[in-house]
């Protein structure tokens, strides 16, 4: 179900020019100001970096400011300077879900998607599924207990309800099969399951 | 006076039913905050830098050019000249910065000179570790008659007696070192106030970790804070303040700034703990019946530089022969050292051990259930009938009967047999001590004050659900505080002691402070205190219940002052003891094996659990299912992976690092074991029994699926095909 979009950014921005004639890899980390800058300069293209830039961000609703260096990636903003802690760090390559996010309706990894690509997206974080009303899948998980040490639980929170705004209706079936991009080590699996039949059982 | 038994079995209000854990909404919306999460202002990130060698000596470790990177405020060799380092990963500097780039760029400046020494990393192989010059003996259990005098013939004649009236099989099986993969890491967020320190720590021991920071860093232990509110998982290996902690608060001091360190993915698994390695050759000799005679095995395996393995007193595991010889080799390897696993030493003896008892079954072509049931009488626990009970309990739910043949004989669909197996274990988990502090304010309020953790258990839960029951109020209203190093002290959580402990302290507790405010209601209802008792939200008269004051209107009569009592309970010490020790269970599962690709599915797994009284059905059913789960894992999915060329760990990542997905489990169902029997026995520890047997039972069933076993854990597509004669 993961639909992993980074390192395509629509944002307009120009790093991707930035990016262009040497590899994604290592200009993620580069600071030197190489031959690709030159290029990029050549074009007109106004340049981000390596310092930080200030940005806004849409989370959850609502415009924040940040200052953000070309290789921050989401997680990072959204932790460090927004405090927004729902999203966990767990792998760096996205193989975990636990920071799974919402972006423009898409689930993907705060961990793998850099902040600048995010300009003008809506970003919805598993704190917006919160609040004093929380959403259904919060209370399925609580249901259900769905949690143990819980430090995958906002992840697999946030997959859920993106998964089932796609597929209402899922089966038991389709959700063994969709949710594989979640990991949890204290076993949990079993009763998210139970979660996420509830939720389409109470008519998501 | 209200006396602080437990409930009869069938009267408890709280007790034994199911409230949501009170922190779930919390949990689920990200509002938790974990160490990892507690962001201070003016942070500092840090990260540590693991060593690349397997065993070198270092020469030097040059930090200066990491303070040159920009955003690099701080860093610092963790390392001298001189020393010896044992295993990739260990930590040899760490640095900290304004962002996770800066850290990350200040690592990479960081300038080694180590000398490369020789290294050993291949625990399997015994042959090459002798060579290697890397074992040594690590004990020699024999039991025999008192009158044997030449042990060799003895062992010599029974297995004759064997072959000639039963059966002896020849064997090997072995399980790879797996590491903890806590999901955070371990780490703290240090915070100097002044000369005190406040770390958020992430810890399964919140009330013994601050002796452990003060002294390495010269403060007084009363000056250290521990925080945890919430930990992503320990699983035995976070008991201690750890290095790495101790130098980001020693940084935080020397830059003025609060510093989060948090070890990286490849470090947390390379350095901060893992299970030791088991691998053993066994000769085993039973009776027709499959009724064990006579057990020789030589165990060996590895737990890092030290060596040690696995225990021998697990071997064989839960079932004890009347004669039995083991001998342990230990192997010292470069690699991470161990530390505890969830049930140490168990589930390694489990899958050595009792796969050789269904080996009889299969070498006798007689069903695995009778062989298991047949040796009952030979368990090392009291638990012989519990065990035979809970057997049937568990076949019923397998419905094993009509699903058993046997090995190997099963009908073949598209290549894909299945087949049963099951395997039993047992544990301790008494009580740690614990004390809590219960207070009772005039407003009605009640709160719950302990030095405890939440692993996720619901440790939050279980002490609400005591002190509800002891009040005679809802469990939500009682409010709960645990997770720091300043209240009451109660022990580490580990070895399956924290819901026994905390429930000890707090039912004491709450039960003084009942006591000390019917002695202010029992005038204003003109009867004696003892005439009184707290049900249904009011302090009421025994047998007159009409008779009777809103606990709010009870606690009126306190004027201004809360009452506060203590709960203490010290193992050993303490009467009326609450809790006990000794737990049992069955485990079955069925499973489905392609001959074709080598893959196992999980079909049906049944767990039958017994845990004495049961505080909460849905958290200990959690429990049940989250350890199945984690045994599906060690037994299919993962292991650590070293190379024997370069010492190196290869899979030290999430995604190389393979574990099971949510749709790689199948039914779960759990029976909870709680005859009155059991009832009576008061709280015994849930956390690690679960995780024990399915290794075992797992193995058993592929075994019964193809007819040959698999003989090391996991069971890997690889592996089966190798089985097989396929690789």
């Amino acid at each position: 179900m993961k639909d992993h979009d980074q390192g395509r950014g629509r944002s307009g921005f120009s790093r991707r020019e930035f990016l262009k004639g040497s590899s994604a890899a290592a200009a993620a980390t580069a600071l030197s100001v190489g031959p690709a800058v030159a290029r990029a300069e050549e074009k007109g293209t106004k340049l981000v970096g390596p310092g930080a830039t200030s940005l806004t961000l849409n989370v959850n609703g609502k415009d924040h400011q940040v200052q953000v260096e070309p290789r921050m990636t989401l997680l990072e903003v959204l932790r460090y300077q927004l405090k927004l802690t729902g999203a966990k760090p767990v792998a760096t390559d996205g193989s975990c879900g636990a920071a799974t996010v919402i972006v423009d309706g898409k689930p993907i990894s705060a961990a793998t998607t850099l902040a600048l690509d995010c300009k003008g997206k809506k970003i919805q974080t598993v704190e917006s599924l919160g609040g004093p009303e929380p959403d259904q899948v919060v209370k399925a998980f609580a249901k259900a207990d769905a949690q143990q040490c819980g430090f995958c639980t906002p992840g697999f929170v946030v997959a859920v309800r993106a998964f089932l705004d796609k597929h209402p209706n899922a089966t038991k079936e389709e959700i063994r099969q969709g949710l594989n991009g979640n990991l949890c080590r204290c076993g949990t699996y079993y009763d998210v399951i139970e979660a996420a039949l509830e939720c389409v059982k109470g008519g998501s | 006076m209200a006396n602080i038994d437990w409930p009869k079995q069938g009267t408890a209000s709280v007790l034994g039913t199911s409230p949501d854990r009170l922190d779930a909404i919390a949990k689920a919306s990200g509002a938790a905050k974990y160490t990892y999460d507690i962001v201070p202002d003016k942070m500092l990130l840090a990260r540590v830098l693991g060593c690349p060698l397997a065993h070198c000596k270092v020469k030097s470790i040059d930090v200066a050019p990491a303070l040159k990177v920009p955003g690099v405020v701080a860093a610092e060799p963790m390392k001298n000249a001189g020393d010896e380092v044992l295993w990739e990963g260990d930590i040899l500097a760490i640095v900290a910065g304004e962002t996770e780039g800066a850290v990350a760029e200040g690592l990479k400046a960081i300038k080694l000179d180590l000398e490369p020494l020789e290294f050993y990393v291949d625990d399997a192989n015994l042959e090459a570790a002798e060579k290697a010059d890397r074992t040594r003996p690590a004990g020699r259990n024999v039991r025999t008659p008192d009158d044997v005098d030449d042990e060799d013939e003895y062992f010599e004649k029974l297995f004759k007696e064997c072959e000639r009236d039963g059966v002896v099989i020849e064997a090997e099986y072995g399980v790879n070192v797996i590491t903890h993969m806590c999901l955070e890491p371990h780490g703290s967020t240090c915070v100097w106030e002044g000369d005190k320190l406040i770390v958020y720590h992430s810890t399964q021991n919140v009330s013994g970790t601050a002796p452990q920071f003060a002294s390495p860093l010269g403060v007084a232990a009363s000056d250290v804070t521990v925080i945890c509110d919430y930990i992503g998982g320990g699983f035995g290996s976070k008991f201690q303040a750890d290095e790495w902690s101790v130098a980001a608060a020693r940084l935080a001091k020397s830059t003025g700034r609060p510093v989060k360190l948090m070890l990286d993915r490849a470090t947390e698994l390379k350095t901060a703990g893992n299970r030791p390695s088991g691998f053993i050759k066994v000769k085993v000799g039973a009776d027709k019946n499959g009724v064990v005679k006579v057990w020789d095995s030589h165990h060996w395996g590895t737990n890092g530089p030290a060596g040690a393995p696995v225990s021998q007193a697990v071997i064989p595991y839960v079932f004890d022969p009347p004669n039995r010889r083991r001998v342990v080799t230990s192997i010292s390897t470069n690699t991470g050292p161990a530390r505890a696993w969830r049930a140490p030493n168990h589930p390694q003896g489990c899958a050595m051990s009792q796969t050789a008892y269904d080996d009889i079954a299969r070498a006798l072509g007689i069903d695995s259930y009778d062989v298991f049931l047949r040796n009952l009488p030979s368990v090392t626990n009291d638990k012989a009938e519990v065990y035979a009970d809970q057997m049937k309990i568990a076949a019923k739910l397998m419905d094993w009967k009509a699903k058993w043949h046997p090995h190997g004989k099963g009908p073949e669909r598209d290549g894909v047999v299945s087949g049963l197996g099951m395997a039993i274990h047992t544990w301790g988990g008494a009580a740690h001590n614990s004390s809590c502090t219960i207070k009772v304010h005039p407003d009605g309020g009640v709160e719950a004050i302990l030095g405890s953790q939440d692993l996720g258990t619901g440790t939050r839960t279980v002490i609400a659900m005591v002190v509800a029951e002891t009040l005679g109020l809802p469990v939500d209203a009682v409010k709960v505080s645990i997770g720091s190093s300043k209240y009451p002290a109660s022990g580490p959580s580990g070895g399956s002691t924290t819901v026994g402990g905390v429930s000890e302290s707090t039912r004491r507790g709450a039960t003084a402070a009942l006591n000390m405010l019917l002695a202010k209601v029992a005038p204003k209802l003109g009867v004696d205190a003892d005439q009184l008792q707290a049900k249904n939200g009011r302090i009421e008269v025994i047998g007159n219940p009409s008779k009777s004051v809103s606990w709010k209107e009870a606690c009126s009569l306190l004027g201004m002052n809360p009452i506060e009592a203590q709960g203490n309970f010290q193992r050993g010490q303490s009467e009326n003891s609450l809790s006990s020790s000794g737990a049992a269970g069955v485990q079955m599962a069925e499973v489905e094996v392609d001959r074709e690709t080598g893959v196992v599915r999980i079909k049906k797994f049944v767990a039958v659990q017994d845990m004495g009284l049961i505080i909460n059905r849905k958290l200990a059913t959690s429990q049940i299912h989250g350890s199945v789960i984690m045994g599906i894992a060690y037994a299919l999915f993962e292991e650590r992976i070293m190379d024997n060329k370069t010492g190196k760990f290869l899979n030290a990542e999430l995604s190389d690092y393979k574990l099971p997905r949510l749709g790689d489990v199948g039914e779960v169902v759990v029976e909870l074991y709680e005859p009155e029997s059991e009832y009576n026995r008061g709280v015994v520890g849930l956390g690690e029994p679960p995780v024990i047997a399915p290794g075992a039972a797992i193995s058993n069933a592929v075994c019964n699926a193809l007819g040959v076993r698999v003989p090391v854990l996991p069971l890997t597509p690889a592996r089966v095909l190798a089985a097989l004669g396929k690789g």
